[in-house]
C-alpha cells in the first residue's frame, strides 16, 4: 500500500544518477529505467519550447491515469522526480527535502564525483527515513 | 523535518484578470499526425514557425504517451519504450501543468487527440474536452461537405468552440 512508487535522480546531461523502487508491480529493468529518465529530460526540454509564455521552466507535474509524476528542477540542471498515486498530496516538500539531503550527503561528500550514480550510504539511508516517515503520515490520516 | 520556505524558483505568470481568457490555444490532431485544427487567444511567445510547432507537439504527446504506458507502476506486462500504442491501450496521461502553461489532452478511441493549453491554475478540464470532441463530431464529422484527415474550416465549428472556451473558468 504505497504512496510513493518510485524516485529519480537525472543530472544535468539526462543521465540516471539515482533510482529507487518503493513497490510498484511494474518495476522496470536497469536499462529501462536509464532509458526512461533521459526520455523525461527530453520531454521536460521540449515542454519548454511549447510554452505560450516566456520563462517556462519544464513540467512540474504529470498527471496520468494510474499515477502522478512531480518533478523539481534545481537551479544546476539537476532533477529529481516521483511517481506516486493520483492525488498523492505535499510531493513538491517533499522532493525540496530530498534536494537537502541530496545537498548534505552526496555533494558535501568529498569522495562522490559529480554527475556519476549516487553510491553514499548516508543518503540512503536518511532518503529511506524520510519516505518511510511520509509514508506513515500518509497512512496516518 | 526542514521543509524550504514558501519562497518560489520558478514563478508563475499573473492569473488572467478578465473573465474567459484562460486558454492560450487548442489543438487537435488525427491519428496519423494531421493538424486539423490549432486555434490561438492568447500567444505572445512563438518559438517556432507553425509546421514545426505542430510536429513537436504530436511528437511530445507520442513520447509522453510512450513514456507513461511505461512507467505504469500498476502493470506488470508492459511492452518496450518507442512502440506505438493503440487509442486506450496503456496508461495514458491526462494533464501536464509546467509554471506558465497547463496542457490538458485528450485521445479518443479514434486516434483524435484534442489538447488545450491554458493558464497553470486551471482545475482538471477532461469534461470540457470530452465536450469539445461532441462539438467536433456535431458540427464537423457530420457536415457531408468535410473531407476526413483534412484541416477544419467550418465556421459553426469555429463560433461554437471559440463561444465554449471563452466560458471556461
Amino acid at each position: 500500500m504505497a504512496a510513493i512508487y518510485s524516485l529519480y535522480i537525472i543530472n544535468k546531461s539526462g543521465g540516471l544518477i539515482f533510482y529507487k523502487d518503493y513497490g510498484s508491480a511494474g518495476r522496470m529493468d536497469t536499462n529501462d529505467t536509464l532509458r526512461v529518465a533521459s526520455l523525461w529530460h527530453s520531454m521536460h526540454a521540449i515542454s519548454q519550447q511549447l510554452s505560450p509564455v516566456l520563462g517556462c521552466a519544464g513540467i512540474e507535474l504529470l498527471e496520468a491515469d494510474n499515477f502522478d509524476l512531480h518533478c523539481f528542477q534545481s537551479l544546476t540542471g539537476t532533477k529529481f522526480f516521483v511517481v506516486c498515486e493520483p492525488g498523492t498530496l505535499h510531493m513538491e516538500n517533499l522532493l525540496k527535502y530530498i534536494y537537502e539531503l541530496y545537498t548534505d550527503y552526496v555533494l558535501k561528500n568529498p569522495f562522490y564525483e559529480m554527475e556519476m550514480p549516487i553510491r553514499c550510504e548516508l543518503f540512503d539511508i536518511n532518503l529511506s527515513q524520510a519516505i518511510q516517515k511520509d509514508r506513515v503520515a500518509l497512512l496516518g490520516r | 523535518m526542514q521543509f524550504f520556505g514558501g519562497s518560489d524558483i520558478s514563478p508563475s505568470p499573473p492569473a488572467p484578470t478578465a473573465p474567459g481568457n484562460n486558454a492560450h490555444m487548442i489543438y487537435v490532431f488525427n491519428r496519423n499526425g494531421v493538424c486539423l485544427l490549432y486555434k490561438e487567444w492568447n500567444r505572445p511567445l512563438h518559438t517556432l514557425n507553425a509546421q514545426q510547432d505542430h510536429k513537436l507537439m504530436f511528437g511530445l504527446l507520442f513520447s509522453l504517451k510512450s513514456l507513461t504506458a511505461k512507467m505504469d507502476p500498476t502493470s506488470a506486462e508492459k511492452g518496450n519504450l518507442g512502440v506505438p500504442q493503440l487509442p486506450g491501450q496503456g496508461c495514458s496521461f491526462h494533464s501536464f501543468r509546467t509554471n506558465t502553461y497547463k496542457l490538458s489532452f485528450m485521445e479518443t478511441p479514434s486516434g483524435i487527440k484534442i489538447i488545450l493549453v491554458t493558464h497553470p491554475k486551471t482545475g482538471d478540464l477532461r469534461d470540457f474536452l470530452k465536450y469539445i470532441y461532441n462539438l467536433y463530431v456535431e458540427y464537423v464529422v457530420k457536415n457531408p461537405l468535410y473531407t476526413p484527415g483534412t484541416p477544419v474550416s467550418c465556421e459553426l465549428f469555429n463560433t461554437a468552440l471559440d463561444q465554449y472556451v471563452r466560458s471556461i473558468a
